[in-house]
């Protein structure tokens, strides 16, 4: 008797969680079936169907539901956008991709994503977007196939506070008379430096903001300064990015990474020993406050500086400055412009549903009301042809990138950490810089932690 | 009354007995199954044996310097936290002025979520060290010390009550017959008292050695493993290597996998060797 009630509970428990699973099942099916159903009903003229897009930006989360709207409107096709918190798209990506509804558009962070999404990543070649873009060589490519579009210009060097400059300048005994002068690591060493003695006169807590080193916070050196080394590395060597010969390096430039980082920590806001718990808007509100003259960052910048309380740089004071390294003939150096941010097309999704997609892109940046949103709303420096002058962002930094951009005597740094090895590698190269910094590790350890990390993390 | 109990039985445990199996047995063995694949999504699995567990300890040493220091934690954090709580517990039950509002106000740190708690110290102890010019992420010592000091504080009001409880439990006669004998203060604490508590201390040791193995969201807020991974603990190398690295998630798993063995193979022990030392009342 006792065995048979026990039969019964499991039974019982077994029953209702094979209903469960039922019933899990059901919904997918049911998902499946709605998302099959639009495309029948999209054969007709005015196509009304749903993309499904997983949004890497989240500042910009608020103006893609008006995008969404005015495209509903104008097209009738919903445009439901998923935003990934701020350092979580691979995750969300991850889960996303798992479900039986997955996104149609979402983006890569260059040849490095592209290589884990590779069995996601559909051919852009023929899409009407790519016809559009004006440097062919910025999109992702494997072979004759077109994987990943870029969607943004971006740059970022050394912006610096123009007004705290001319006080500078108008010292007796300044080590220069204008920024015209500051083009090469030499000048802006002695110049930084005798900033740094006259701070009490100019009013300043230190010439660069904090060198921010905390965990997470640590991109702008790790990522973005690291660039500069490596992309002089790959163009000596004549290396193809494309190439496995990316896998190995010599950071033989190391050096150049030394003079420029020493630089930002001797001459900071903070002593290097507190540089571990300071975070980049630690950094941008010191700069907004007026306390430091300089600071490493990039054109997204601008909206953080402005938005700090209590911010005194004008609008017409802010401007960029190459990172200059040390390097020969650096005075032809300009700042550092790329993307890591492509939209790449789900190939795993129904065919009807990326045809919306790249539709979707399409009209975005090719339309008269897309390409208003790109500009005044999404504040793009939109890599297409479609834009003409006047159809640029205003704010002031994205201006300085379109002036480096056009300057031909100047030669821009592309990103090319895009294809650096891993998330891994990176972190562990901020918190070598950290240690660094705290003057418990050498400068040879770092410099060869680098070089061995790059090797074993590109051979995973 | 028993018989009625029986019949009942399966009907009443029902709800919690489905409740286990879907939100802790089946991602259990589900993820038990996963430690012995590799994947990027869990749809995608391939088995792959036991390469996850290999690689969790031999590419690099991560795991093995997580679980030292976390084992150099608990052992400190277990001895600190149960000697405080039981000095304040004794404190507490000798009726002076006040004894309820100190009760509660040692409390109250437990009340805190472990991310505030860490971001609070984190301030006050970088505001410390401020004057030496030097931060929490200086040395790895630091970060051991810091942990230490917002462990001992989070969890030794809380000890601290399951002692006053144990200590109120014992009966006066036995602690005024030991005064009669003639044993002096510390003898009543020796020889009266603590065994009398032994199933408090039991329970506390326990709490404690499981809550600093497990340790995350503190280690998270006060250091995020700072300098480089030194301060990183257990819980934190595992989500690390999970959620931070593309092609480690079956190590992740199989590190999790490791960790629940250590954990329950301890709990399990330090069990029989205290249970062992109660005495009956």
């Amino acid at each position: 008797m006792k065995g048979f009630k026990k039969l019964i509970a499991l039974t019982l428990a077994l029953a209702s969680l094979s209903s469960v699973a039922v019933g899990c099942s059901q919904s997918g099916t049911s998902s499946t079936a709605s998302a099959s159903k639009a495309p029948a009903a999209s054969t007709g003229k005015a196509s009304s169907g749903e993309i499904y897009y997983l949004n890497f930006k989240p500042e910009i989360a608020d103006v893609y539901q008006k995008i969404s709207d005015a495209y509903k409107q104008e097209t009738g096709v919903t445009l439901k956008v998923e935003t990934a918190a701020a350092g979580t798209y691979e995750q969300t990506l991850k889960s996303a991709m798992a479900k039986a509804d997955a996104p149609v558009l979402f983006q890569i962070n260059g040849p490095k994503g592209y290589i884990n999404w590779k069995d996601y990543c559909a051919d852009l070649k023929d899409t009407e977007l790519y016809k559009h873009l004006t440097d062919k060589t910025m999109a992702v490519t494997d072979g004759d196939g077109v994987y990943g579009i870029p969607y943004v210009v971006e740059g970022y060097g050394i912006i610096y506070n123009n007004a705290i400059m001319q006080k500078y300048f108008a010292l007796s005994g300044a080590k220069a008379k204008s920024m015209d002068e500051i083009n090469n690591f030499a000048k802006l060493k002695e110049v930084a430096e005798d900033m740094t003695a006259k701070k009490g006169q100019l009013g300043i807590k230190g010439v660069f903001s904090s060198t921010s080193l905390k965990h997470g916070e640590d991109w702008r050196w790790q990522t973005h300064l690291a660039n500069l080394p490596v992309y002089y590395e790959f163009k000596d060597n004549k290396i193809d990015l494309k190439s496995d010969a990316t896998k190995e390096v010599k950071f033989q430039y190391a050096d150049n990474f030394k003079n420029i980082f020493d630089l930002y920590l001797k001459n900071s806001v903070t002593v290097p020993k507190m540089l571990g718990s300071k975070s980049v808007d630690d950094s941008m509100a010191e700069f907004a406050l007026g306390q430091s003259a300089m600071v490493q960052n990039g054109n997204w910048a601008w909206s953080q500086i402005s938005g700090v309380d209590g911010n005194v740089v004008k609008e017409s004071d802010i401007k960029f400055l190459p990172i200059y390294t040390g390097m020969k003939d650096e005075e032809k150096q300009s700042i550092c412009i790329g993307t890591e941010n492509f939209f790449a097309i789900n190939k795993k999704a129904p065919a009807d549903q990326q045809k919306l997609a790249a539709d979707f892109i399409n009209w975005l940046y090719t339309s008269d009301k897309g390409k208003a949103f790109v500009t005044n709303d999404l504040k793009f420096i939109a890599p297409f042809d479609t834009f003409k002058d006047n159809e640029k962002p205003t704010d002031p930094l994205a201006k300085e990138v379109i002036r480096y951009m056009s300057d031909t005597k100047l030669t821009n740094v592309p990103w090319n950490f895009t294809v650096f090895p891993s998330q891994t590698f990176k972190d562990n190269f901020g918190a070598a810089l950290l240690q660094y910094a705290q003057g418990t590790k050498q400068w040879n350890d770092v410099t060869k932690q680098f070089v061995e990390q790059w090797k074993s993390e590109s051979g995973k | 009354m028993q018989k009625t109990l029986k019949k009942y039985f399966a009907f009443f445990t029902l709800p919690t007995v489905l409740a286990f199996i879907t939100v802790f047995l089946i991602p259990f063995v589900f993820g038990v199954y996963l430690s012995f694949t590799k994947f990027n999504t869990v749809n995608d699995a391939q088995w792959v044996g036991f390469s996850n567990y290999i690689r969790a300890f031999t590419e690099d040493r991560d795991f093995l310097n997580a679980l030292f220091f976390t084992v150099k934690f608990a052992i400190v954090s277990v001895v600190l936290i149960n000697v405080f709580a039981f000095m304040l517990a004794l404190l507490l039950t000798r009726k002076i002025r006040g004894t309820n509002v100190f009760r509660t106000v040692f409390f109250m740190p437990d009340l805190i979520g472990g991310i505030v708690l860490g971001y609070i110290w984190q301030l006050i102890i970088n505001g410390f060290l401020a004057a030496f010019n030097v931060d929490i992420t200086f040395s790895a010592t630091y970060g051991y010390w810091g942990l230490m000091i917002l462990m001992n504080w989070q969890l030794i009001g809380y000890m601290m009550i399951i002692y006053i409880a144990g200590i109120q439990n014992i009966p006066p006669e036995l602690i005024e017959a030991a005064e009669i004998d003639g044993a002096n203060s510390w003898q009543v604490l020796k020889s009266v008292t603590v065994p009398m508590v032994m199933p408090s201390i039991t329970i506390c040791t326990f709490l404690t050695l499981t809550n600093s193995f497990k340790l995350f969201d503190q280690n998270l807020a006060l250091t995020a493993g700072a300098p480089g991974k030194e301060s990183a603990m257990l819980a934190m190398d595992i989500f690390n290597t999970f959620y931070g690295r593309q092609g480690y998630e079956g190590v992740g798993q199989a590190k999790a996998v490791v960790f629940f063995i250590i954990v329950a193979l301890i709990a399990y022990l330090h069990l029989r060797l205290t249970r062992s030392k109660e005495v009956e009342n």
